[in-house]
């Protein structure tokens, strides 16, 4: 049972990771799901082999099964939904702005690229002495 | 009533205040008034916390009425108090200046009840001693922190919004999988009984776990080399947003940095010397990816990696006088790097851009603005007498202590680049002449020329500054005895679970 938890974690966790590193906001967040499932996967086995209910009274206590790895998994299960949700209305958003569901690079970061590609007296877009210094350095 | 009840109101009080807020969505005005009173009575509370726990060494509360290891545990230590006491310190500022500001939290009934949210988690952070409420904490944190950064949903929010969103997501995502792990192996979540248990474990598994955490609190921390989202998404949160986060959301992560790696692990030889290596790597690239900035708040959070940097030398050292050093730089760091965000918020008001290249001559049009620039500046570089110098000179003085050269003499140098780095700022906003216009019309009011209650904010923490370079002495003194428990694992522990309740 728990070598089939083992690989089902392992799984989720490969899938996911791999889904993480894509262009698409949608595959990210679908990455991220696979990568919370496997994450609370993780938590439910930590508790080792399943068991009878943990109620006071109803059974031997050595054959209850641990309640506190279920209660975090619980815990962690809410809190990632609902900030997928929050992931998937801010996808919405960034689609409603650009049509497009594609994470796009950082325009300081392109522009500092930029900048060093045209060299300090390139066709930079102000021409203040600040900026070719920078380009100097 | 004794102070051990009042350790669960730094997470209350502001919990409440931010329902009352979400009730009174309709009314600025009483928004207004319960985000200030909660934060204030947040600060009130922070302060007799930290003198208990000066006295006492930890204060404890054991929630539910179980004992220790099934309760879960609230500890007030020196550490913890002093980061409450800073913390709600600059909470509250920056909520007036916030308040002062027309834009964010005017337009936006969502403002208040956020920010106090991230106040609860930010507490939390701090007083928990249990690793998985330190998750929950951070991710109410974090959550709240989400939709501060994409208040307002300008194109440009919810692209570096994405970036921050996934990433601390990621981050959360390890940081359950190393929860599962540790209880696995443990069989607990409680931070004391960790530190117990963890001894008993074989010594490879251990040094994956702290790695792991290592890592987890890296990303959030901004440490090299996982810092690269940061200076993406700080920037285009709205002003007083950007100022708390630069503030307050990379520390708590050095705070977990600190207590996990000191309580839980015993920190080893090899994790001091990794930690040297990852704390001159931040320092050096921080610093460098700053100068090739353009824009005001994006070279400012290129200096908090490299302060972040500072921080973990200080840790990474492993003596009561690096530790303690790390601690006080933390407090140095958090006051002074807020205030020039928050004037970075008035400059980019005031000129209408925060692009160097777009702006000039300050000096003339906003000579206060200068004076509240120049004294956060100056002691960020580290020039006497400011905190900043104080908070180097401990650092490089416990790192003499030691004999680390390479690192003092890489911290030294990183110095004079940031000093290079708010030269190009001062030079870029306050002198020379603005030769291209600005992309939005600059604002001009009152007889301050910026309005009141800003100025005011930024102008306490900027007195705040200068006021820890006056109380250095006692302040250091109460860092060395933070140092000196956390490098003692036992007594937090023995407070911890010796208590009955």
């Amino acid at each position: 049972m728990s070598i089939v938890l083992a690989l089902v974690t392992a799984l989720l966790f490969a899938c996911g990771s791999w889904l993480l590193m894509q262009r698409r906001l949608t595959r990210i967040i679908i990455g991220i799901g696979l990568l919370g499932h496997g994450a609370n996967l993780l938590l439910i086995t930590s508790g080792g082999p399943g068991g009878r209910p943990p109620l006071i009274g109803s059974d031997p206590v050595d054959t209850m099964s641990d309640p506190l790895p279920q209660a975090l998994a619980l815990t962690a299960i809410v809190i990632t939904f609902g900030v997928t949700a929050f992931l998937l209305a801010l996808g919405y958003r960034s689609w409603e702005i650009t049509r497009d569901d594609a994470v796009e690079n950082d325009i300081e970061d392109t522009m500092v690229a930029r900048r060093e590609a045209d060299g300090p007296e390139g066709p930079v877009d102000d021409g203040e002495p600040t900026t070719s210094e920078i380009g100097e350095m | 009533m004794s102070t051990a009840s009042l350790v669960p109101l730094p997470i209350v009080l502001p919990l409440l205040g931010a329902a009352v807020t979400v009730v009174a969505g309709r009314w600025r005005a009483i928004q207004r008034a319960v985000s200030v009173t909660a934060l204030a009575a947040l600060v009130v509370i922070s302060i007799l916390l930290l003198v208990e726990a000066e006295r006492e060494g930890h204060v404890v509360q054991v929630a539910g009425g179980w004992s220790a290891p099934l309760g879960i545990a609230l500890v007030v230590d020196r550490l913890a108090g002093i980061m409450l006491v800073v913390s709600s310190v600059v909470l509250l500022v920056v909520m007036v200046y916030a308040i002062g500001q027309a834009g964010a939290e005017r337009e936006r009934i969502a403002f208040h009840p956020l920010y106090l949210v991230l106040a609860t988690g930010v507490s939390a952070s701090f007083i928990t001693g249990d690793l998985f409420n330190l998750f929950v904490a951070f991710e109410m944190m974090l959550a709240a922190s989400y939709v501060l950064i994409t208040l307002g949903g300008r194109p440009d929010q919810v692209r570096s919004g994405m970036t921050y969103v996934v990433i601390s997501l990621v981050a959360s995502t390890l940081f359950i999988s190393v929860l599962a792990l540790l209880y696995a192996a443990t069989g607990t979540v409680n931070m004391a009984e960790l530190s117990i248990r963890l001894a008993e474990v074989d010594p490879g598994l251990k040094a994956a776990f702290s790695i792991m955490l290592l890592i987890v609190f890296g990303i959030k921390a901004g440490l090299f080399p996982l810092f690269f989202w940061l200076p993406d998404s700080y920037p285009t949160a709205p002003g007083p947003v950007t100022a708390i986060f630069a503030g307050l959301l990379t520390k708590v992560g050095v705070y977990a940095i600190i207590r996990t790696q000191l309580l839980l692990f015993d920190t080893p030889g090899w994790m001091g010397t990794t930690l040297l290596w990852v704390a001159g790597a931040t320092m050096v690239v921080g610093v460098l990816g700053a100068i090739a900035q353009d824009d005001m708040k994006r070279i400012l959070a290129f200096h908090i990696i490299s302060q972040i940097g500072y921080m973990i030398l200080g840790l990474g050292l492993l003596t009561v006088a690096g530790v303690a050093a790390a601690v006080f730089y933390v407090i140095h760091h958090i006051i002074v790097k807020t205030a020039l965000f928050l004037v970075a918020g008035l400059v980019d008001r005031r000129a209408g851009t925060s692009r160097l290249s777009e702006m000039g001559g300050l000096v003339r049009t906003a000579p206060l603005i200068a004076a509240l620039f120049a004294v956060p500046a100056l002691s960020l570089a580290g020039l006497p007498p400011f905190s900043g110098f104080l908070a180097k000179f401990a650092l490089v003085d416990a790192g003499l202590e030691v004999d680390r050269w390479a690192i003092v003499t890489a911290s030294l140098a990183v110095g004079l680049f940031t000093l290079y780095s708010m030269t190009k700022i001062w030079a870029g906003v306050f002198w020379g002449e603005r030769d291209t216009a600005p992309s939005r019309e600059p604002m001009a009011d009152g007889r301050l020329g910026s309005p009141l209650w800003m100025v005011v904010a930024t102008a306490s923490l900027v007195a705040g500054s200068i006021a820890f370079s006056v109380w250095a002495g006692p302040l250091h003194e109460l860092s060395l005895r933070a140092a000196g428990d956390l490098l003692d694992p036992s007594v937090y522990v023995e407070a911890v679970l010796g208590v009955d309740r």
